[in-house]
């Protein structure tokens, strides 16, 4: 334990050894995450977290790169997650965002991570709220999420972060994909990346058009054309990312956004657990198994199965 | 502790190869490793400032500049300073039988050169990591 408090003090005073330890422990260890985040809480809430998603080569590394950058030229001090798909044979993963953040690694006021979904398919890691929690007590002002390349329903990150920037690109198809649910209505902020392509200003104006049909919102978000690479309209991004940082806080949303997920957090812990106390009982002497054959043979149903090993949590 | 061991692959230097980087990378994947590709061109400095913040358990530099000789203690000086001595670092790449000796003298762990089946350096890590 002694060793816990050790890093922890090491890690608020700026040490990033301690702090990429720290992360490595909640990412792996139930036992310790618990620990350490109980030691961290009270220096947590500090850092604005920011959700950069948005489908496969979208540029997010790039937007994020460049968009870390400018913070850091005002002072701030900056986290990044950057998060790749598991393997789901092998378990193993490439994390490869680094790759355009290359700059970045010898920054001084920058942290940059990279993690494995590991299995969890919302887009971020099962781990992901607990590093946020760990860079935050290190002392970032930004901690930056960039989830793995979202497809239509990969919509956890609004369950960890204040402001989402959803970056899209010309050429990924019809309108039709803009009035769906899903991705499409988490944005804060919507960014066309790569606007120097052919069809950036019709990608704009479908965004566009799909934001003002909806009447309830009481903020719209903005529309920002950028093109990463060139460095071209990251200002105008910094500017909206602040603009609805402050907005959050003056209409009381912050706090409201910041309620709804820790309850989501709470819910989704407690289902963990329950699930693993009912799949313990299941699993032990092959009980699971045999129900499943008995499925197959006809002899019960799920919903009998299900019921039976639920009796376990009337004990 | 049953966490996939973590890698950093990292190109040292300026040459612009790095397909024998990329099959190594793939491989440890494959063996259920989680690997951190921070590309081309990277300096010790920047190396190493990566592997400090993955916090990875495995070095490995693939390198066919012929600058190993330079490179690769360089590295494993910068990670020592940083108090990380507990990482495995393997090199990879065109280096000469002779250089060999020299480079594990100065603390790299194991050198690969081509032509090694990808299972032998699956096997060095796996037998090898020094973090528990």
């Amino acid at each position: 334990m002694m060793e816990l408090t050790e890093l922890i003090e090491k890690m608020v005073t700026g040490d990033k050894r301690s702090c990429a330890r720290l992360i490595t422990m909640v990412e792996n260890d139930e036992e310790d995450a618990k620990n350490i985040i109980k030691a961290i809480h009270s220096r947590t809430g500090h850092a604005h977290v920011i959700g950069i998603t948005g489908p496969p080569g979208a540029g997010k590394s790039t937007l994020t790169d460049k968009l870390v950058k400018q913070l850091i030229k005002d002072g701030k001090k900056v986290g990044i997650v950057a998060i790749d798909p598991t393997s789901p044979y092998s378990g193993g993963s490439i994390l490869g965002d680094r790759i355009r953040m290359q700059d970045l690694a010898l920054e001084k006021n920058v942290f940059i991570r990279s993690l494995g979904t590991r299995g969890y398919l919302g887009g971020l890691s099962r781990s992901t709220k607990d590093v946020v929690k760990v860079l935050d007590a290190y002392g970032a002002d930004y901690i930056f999420i960039e989830t793995v390349g979202v497809g239509q329903s990969e919509v956890d990150i609004i369950k960890t972060a204040d402001s989402i920037v959803m970056v899209m690109v010309p050429g990924l198809g019809d309108d039709i994909q803009s009035i769906k649910a899903g991705i499409m209505e988490i944005g804060d902020i919507f960014v066309v990346n790569k606007s120097d392509l052919f069809g950036a200003s019709r990608t704009a104006t479908e965004i566009n058009m799909m934001l003002d049909l909806n009447q309830n919102m009481d903020r719209r978000p903005p529309v920002v054309m950028v093109t990463a690479n060139k460095n071209e309209g990251i200002n105008e991004l910094v500017e909206e990312i602040k603009k609805h940082t402050e907005y959050l806080i003056e209409t009381g949303k912050l706090r409201e956004r910041k309620h709804h997920n820790a309850k989501i957090e709470v819910v989704e812990m407690i289902e963990t657990e329950l699930r693993k106390i009912v799949i313990k009982h299941a699993d032990s002497e092959n009980k699971l198994d045999q129900k499943v054959d008995e499925i197959l043979e006809k002899k019960k149903d799920v919903y009998e199965v299900r019921d039976e090993f639920l009796s376990v949590l009337n004990k | 502790m049953n966490r996939p061991i973590r890698v950093l692959i990292a190109k040292p230097g300026l040459d612009g190869h790095d397909r024998g980087a990329k099959l190594i990378a793939r491989s440890l994947r494959d063996a259920g490793m989680e690997v951190i590709y921070t590309g081309l061109r990277q300096t010790p400095e920047q190396i190493v400032a990566a592997a400090i913040q993955e916090d990875v358990d495995v070095v490995g530099m693939s390198i066919l500049s012929g600058a190993h000789n330079h490179l690769l203690p360089k590295v494993v000086d910068l990670l020592k300073a940083q108090g990380a001595d507990d990482v495995l670092i393997i090199g990879g790449g065109v280096i000469p039988d002779d250089d060999i000796p020299a480079l594990k003298s100065a603390g790299v762990d194991e050198v690969f050169t081509p032509g090694t089946a990808t299972t032998t350096t699956i096997d060095y890590i796996n037998t090898h990591i020094k973090r528990k």
